[in-house]
């Protein structure tokens, strides 16, 4: 036989294979275990999300921002929330600011949290998901005591969010922050210190700074190369200019870098919250926690009862819904994945025109053929790990 | 010899291999059950607690399960290889047991060359995964065959120095022989883990590749071949194989027990511990050495291919092979070779 008549092995990873993060379908073609080639085939869990936004107002469209990145739900809501409040000039007040600032960062940890114990999964450790979820859990909890829904929240809403807090939920969760960094440190010491972990995770999947720019790389995945890029430092949103915290960055640009700056960030997330918990407590803190003009965000029930106005207001905004002036914008978080970006087209109706949804999963996984050709089939799942891919805003 | 004493004696062994299986099966079930809820306990769950009292017989449901299932045998499956493959797993793993004395003198066949015996038959075990994997007509079992097959090769390599560290020491091959080799005034110090410590260390670490836990479980490594070679089974034969996996687990705790803890010698050299029955000694050693490999299972990631096959090739079998020279050269030298 001559030397072009042999064939590569090709299999197809998924989209049923307990390691592809959902729904996600490569096709390997293997050179005995070392992978030559990475096709991704995505698309199975597409739900036509940007086309049913065109067809609803917006606030009955904050519902499937939930749905995208359903690991963290805020702050997907977020980017769309900031969007239509750029467009129609909505002041946000302080309180909800440092709301939404509270529960992105709540968010934030419950995305790092899944995505550092399942990479332990992802290279054979079955245990660490169990302890993560443990925590996610008591996460979940604040979700549901703050807006009722443990997962599709939509709580953030144009003009600040739906309820106010509970001051019970805000001992809680500053009480949940200091056990749950001792937490951090003992995956540190399980995970990342453990040495086949390690071995596992070094030198798999390199992106370097150059690389990470020309993919459109952001979040973890640019900072793992060492660039010290977040939109919560470089343009600040809500209440990130008055926080104190770090941004860490790697060194290598490789897998285990990566993992250790997501370990990172969860501690400095319980920064963020633990000075928000002590800002909503303060004199400065109180007040409304939605635009009060009754133009966006619905009045407070008991006004309905006695103004002829409100109750005007209420119907409004719950049968058409509000309008946007015509104009188009774009709005981006620093959603734990990396920028979430929604940009809205408005033609002046009570619906969005357009609503394109910049998910930084999508922009990862491209980078999928090239970060795992020549590395071992083992390290596909790996790779697949630091990505941080989830498929609902993936396929959207 | 008459046909009546030559026809009593095959029945003889034939109950003795039927009450050994039947108590050695028993005895399976139940490090399956312990197996899941050490594992539980490790991932903050509570394991199997449904079917009977603290999900006592979990393992009697799962086998029943099992074998009321329909067996599925895939398009394009070499039918009699895909059949014969979980049988010959098995079969072998349990064929092991024949000559592992479990008390004194509690041995199916006493054989001059028991050692020999268990690593030929442990390495044809290797057989039966190839060719599960072969004839299941799927590229994930194909891959899972590959490696294990390569896995268990580089491993028996090192397993087979260590086991002549023993052997050196104990100066026969024949498994009463060398726990009786270990019986000294010391108790349990006079037992071989102490003296070939490193080697008890490799012989643990080779035992778990052997068969196939993790960090080794490369064959049926979840995130990339899923199942590895039985990702097209169902019903019995799967049944076959877990059991077969299991079986062949338990082999080598009991190998272990016999060459570095001592077989069915108490750990105490004097009454009233003496009075244990040996049999009671052996299952509690044993089951030790399955909790060690239970809770490695509950916490390391696993290794790559190419890892492994370095902690194999350049780790373990430089390492002992020297120890091979080493021991040697001690007992030449101080006159302690048994023989000598």
């Amino acid at each position: 036989m001559s030397e072009h008549n042999i064939r590569n092995f090709s299999i197809n990873f998924g989209p049923q294979h307990p390691a592809a993060h959902g729904v996600l379908r490569l096709v390997l073609e293997l050179d005995g275990e070392v992978v030559e080639r990475v096709d991704p085939h995505i698309g199975l869990l597409h739900r036509g999300t940007e086309k049913l936004i065109e067809h609803k107002t917006y606030l009955q469209a904050t519902p499937y921002f939930d749905r995208l990145d359903y690991v963290s739900p805020m702050n997907q809501e977020h980017a769309f929330c900031l969007a239509i409040e750029k467009l129609a000039g909505i002041e946000v007040p302080r309180r909800a600011k440092l709301i939404r600032t509270l529960f992105c960062e709540i968010g934030r940890l419950l995305s790092h949290l899944l995505n550092v114990t399942t990479q332990a999964m992802d290279v054979g450790a079955l245990t660490p998901p169990l302890w993560g979820f443990e925590e996610r859990e008591k996460l979940m909890i604040f979700y549901e005591r703050a807006s009722g829904a443990r997962l599709h929240a939509n709580y953030f809403r144009p003009g600040g969010v739906h309820q106010d807090l509970p001051p019970a939920l805000i001992d809680d969760i500053e009480a949940f922050c200091d056990p749950f960094l001792q937490v951090v440190d003992d995956l540190d010491n399980l995970v990342m210190a453990n040495r086949i972990f390690k071995q596992r995770n070094v030198d798999i999947g390199i992106v370097s700074q150059d690389e990470a720019m020309e993919w459109g790389f952001s979040g973890v995945m640019v900072r793992g190369s060492g660039i010290p890029w977040d939109l919560r430092k470089s343009q600040p949103y809500e209440a990130y200019e008055e926080m104190d915290f770090d941004i860490p960055v790697g060194k290598n640009g490789d897998t285990y870098d990566r993992q250790v700056i997501r370990m990172e960030e969860m501690r400095e997330s319980v920064k963020i919250m633990k000075q928000c918990c002590a800002k909503l407590r303060e004199p400065a803190g109180q007040g409304p926690i939605a635009s009060t003009d009754g133009k966006f965000a619905p009045p407070p029930r008991r006004e309905m009862k006695r103004s002829m106005e409100a109750l005007i207001h209420h119907f409004k905004l719950y049968t058409e819904g509000f309008h946007v002036p015509a104009g188009e914008v774009y709005a981006a978080v620093e959603a734990p994945k990396g920028e979430f970006g929604v940009y809205l087209v408005s033609d002046g109706t009570n619906k969005p025109y357009r609503c394109k949804i910049r998910a930084p999963g999508f922009a990862h996984l491209q980078a999928m053929d090239w970060m795992c050709r020549g590395h071992l089939l083992a390290d596909v799942s790996c790779v697949l790990g630091t990505l941080d891919i989830v498929f609902g805003e993936v396929d959207r | 010899m008459t046909f009546l004493e030559v026809l009593g004696t095959v029945l003889l062994i034939a109950l003795k291999s039927f009450v050994l299986l039947a108590a050695l099966l028993v005895f399976i079930a139940y490090a399956l059950l312990a197996d899941r809820k050490i594992w539980a306990a490790v991932q903050l769950r509570r394991g199997p607690n449904v079917v009977g009292p603290w999900g006592l017989f979990q393992s009697f449901a799962d086998l029943l399960k099992f074998v009321l299932k329909e067996p599925v045998i895939p398009a394009g499956a070499n039918k009699a290889i895909y059949l014969l493959a979980p049988l010959v797993f098995a079969m072998l793993a349990l064929a092991s047991w024949a000559v592992i004395p479990l008390a004194d003198g509690w041995a199916i066949a006493d054989l001059n060359v028991g050692i020999v015996y268990i690593f030929a038959i442990s390495s044809l075990g290797v057989y039966g995964v190839i060719m599960g994997g072969w004839a299941s007509n799927s590229k994930y079992a194909f891959l899972g065959a590959l490696r294990s097959a390569a896995q268990m090769i580089s491993y028996e390599v090192s397993l087979g120095f260590v086991i002549i560290c023993v052997l050196l020491c104990a100066g026969s091959l024949n498994l009463s022989r060398i726990v009786m080799a270990q019986d000294t005034a010391l108790g349990l110090f006079g037992w071989y883990w102490l003296w070939l410590f490193p080697m008890f260390g490799v012989f643990f670490v080779s035992a778990l590749a052997e068969t196939n836990r993790p960090p080794f479980d490369l064959p049926e490594a979840e995130s990339e071949l899923v199942a590895g070679y039985m990702v097209e089974y169902s019903s019995t034969p799967y049944l076959l194989f877990m059991l077969g996996e299991y079986v062949a687990i338990m082999t080598m705790c009991a190998l272990g027990t016999v060459l570095f803890l001592g077989g069915w010698l108490s750990p105490i050299p004097f009454a009233p511990f003496t009075w244990v029955p040996g049999v009671i000694w052996f299952a509690l050693k044993a089951s030790f050495l399955f909790f060690m490999i239970a809770m490695v299972k509950a916490m390391v990631p696993r290794y790559r291919y190419d890892q492994l096959m370095r902690l194999g090739w350049k780790v373990f079998l430089p390492l002992s092979l020297i120890s091979v020279i080493v021991v040697a050269f001690v007992l030449k030298l101080t006159g302690l070779a048994p023989g000598a």
